[in-house]
């Protein structure tokens, strides 16, 4: 008994102490935001890398999602007669709570991983320390590059995967479920509000950033050997997926609360 | 040139480096000698800064490495890694260049090229080499590409971890004789790791031999051979028995 509350007293120490390590690494990237030389052309790539390529996948889970949904409330609504407000919850499910995290465990699983193996093998083989014999600091080069092209890149992946996701709800409402287009997009455009669409691009924002930290937080302190590698990018991959729900919850609360 | 006075290191309870003193001297090949995991290239890490020791002084032209500016430090080094450690996202020519191409010394792209080129040139490798990518080379390849980038910058002090590790003989004799040019061409300074005892003949002026986290024994590589220091003799020997405990 004694010794099953020591490890949980143990494990929960050993969380608290790599968020703070998380927080520190967060505010040594941003330091390097205001420090040259800069990497405007790796800043360039992972734009390309974390947004650009990340849009099919992205589309497909919103699509399928917003689908889905449309065909739950409308048979889970008729169980009180509300068949008629699908298309304001799909609206409201998918900006407010839908697209970000979908997209935002999406980028977690595509982003996140990619960056902590390439990270974690450039450490293993010495590339790490390649780069700081030639004079280049990582955290601008590798780390700084990857957040901001994640901060940036992944509030419009969520713009996207909201409008495609309401595009599935609607395709599924027009054709399968006999709304008539003007009523479904009608229905939606008047009940959603700036609010929904700030607080879907905020999430996304913050969603993005800690997907690229925890990658390049965890491929930084990859263990050497290819078990290395792969350790932190599992790492990577859970802490960045259990960040991102719990920035959601936070968000929520702070945005709508009241 | 570069001085070592009892430096500490330990990884958790692995206590790697137990008091090294080294010196190396401007102009002068250094060898260091030493078996698998005796923590030669961790030697090499604590003067470069990427591993801080525990305990201990490390001076390179008589200033404390922990002092003073970190890019003008490292300007002056080249380092070829052991794995050779090429950034496998960028094409050869861009690898060779890397110094040339961001930060301080900063060059037009052709420019940087057409020296990446060059020094492609230097280690062996034709300008069709340039816009490969590091993974479409050979093992003994990607080692002149380090060798390249090593050397691109024209450092003052350059390390060589291991370079011939891992290659066929013809390839290793290839290398060796291309450090010792190339060493007496730019008048550097070379601290060198390795086990190959040709390679060790090859270029060394002075060679130390690190066992149990200390140098074990240092002197002119002439001397080597009449050291009578049983650690030494077993080592170039090659031979199971002896002091040095093997694993059987
Ligand atoms: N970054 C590191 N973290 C933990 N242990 C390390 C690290 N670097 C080296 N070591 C350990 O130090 C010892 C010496 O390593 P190294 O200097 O690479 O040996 P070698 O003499 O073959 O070059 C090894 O036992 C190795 O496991
Ligand atoms: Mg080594």
């Amino acid at each position: 008994m004694i010794a099953a509350l020591a490890r949980i007293g143990r494990l929960a120490l050993a969380a608290l102490a790599a968020l703070g390590r998380i927080a520190l690494f967060t505010v040594q990237t941003f330091s390097h935001l205001v420090r040259p030389p800069f990497y405007p052309r790796e800043f360039g790539q992972a734009v390309m890398s974390v947004g650009w390529q990340s849009l099919p996948v992205v589309a497909l889970t919103a699509v399928f999602t917003g689908g889905a949904l449309a065909l739950q409330i409308y048979s889970g609504g008729a169980r009180f007669s509300a068949e008629a407000v699908v298309p304001q919850i799909v609206a409201i499910g998918m900006v407010r709570e839908l697209g970000p995290v979908l997209v935002g465990l999406m980028v977690a699983a595509r982003v996140t991983s990619s960056i902590a193996a390439e990270i974690a093998t450039m450490k293993v083989t010495e590339q790490i320390d390649a780069l700081v014999t030639l004079s280049t600091d990582p955290m601008k080069y590798l780390t700084l590059p990857r957040v901001l092209a994640a901060g940036l890149t992944v509030p419009v992946l969520v713009a996207v995967g909201d409008i495609i996701g309401i595009f599935g709800g609607y395709m599924v409402g027009v054709y399968r479920l006999g709304f008539t287009p003007v009523t479904y997009l009608q229905n939606t455009v008047d009940f959603l509000e700036p609010l929904d669409i700030i607080s879907s691009l905020v999430k996304g924002g913050a969603f993005g950033l800690l997907a690229a930290l925890a990658g390049c937080y965890f491929g930084m302190r990859s263990s050497r050997g290819a078990q290395g590698v792969g350790r932190a990018t599992k790492g990577a991959v859970v802490a960045a997926s259990v960040l991102i729900l719990a920035a959601n919850f936070v968000l929520t609360e702070v945005f709508f609360s009241a | 040139m570069i001085r070592l006075c009892d430096v500490h290191k330990s990884f958790g309870g692995n206590h790697v480096l137990r008091g090294v003193d080294l010196g190396v001297e401007r102009g002068q090949s250094m060898v260091i000698i030493g078996g698998s995991g005796t923590g030669k290239s961790v030697v090499l890490k604590c003067i470069l800064g990427l591993i801080r020791p525990d305990a201990g002084r490390i001076e390179v032209d008589g200033r404390d490495v922990t002092q003073g500016d970190r890019d003008d430090f490292l300007a002056k080094f080249g380092m070829l890694f052991q794995g050779a450690a090429l950034f496998d996202s960028l094409p050869v020519w861009q690898n060779v260049a890397f110094r040339l191409l961001r930060g301080r010394g900063k060059r037009p792209r052709a420019e940087a090229r057409e020296i990446a080129v060059e020094k492609l040139r230097r280690v062996g490798l034709g300008p069709e080499v340039a816009d490969l990518l590091p993974a479409e080379l050979s093992g003994g390849m990607q080692k002149r590409v380090g060798l390249a980038r090593a050397i691109a910058a024209d450092p003052a002090i350059i390390f060589f971890d291991e370079p011939t590790t891992g290659l066929d003989p013809i390839m290793a004799g290839v290398i060796n004789e291309l450090i010792r040019e190339i060493v007496a061409e730019m008048g550097a300074t070379t601290v060198t790791i390795t086990h190959d005892m040709t390679s060790v003949r090859a270029i060394a002026d002075r060679v130390a031999m690190l066992h149990r986290g200390k140098i074990r024994w240092t002197g002119p590589v002439e001397e080597m051979d009449a050291a009578r220091d049983p650690y030494v003799d077993q080592f170039i020997s090659g031979r199971a028995e002896g002091p040095i405990e093997t694993l059987r």
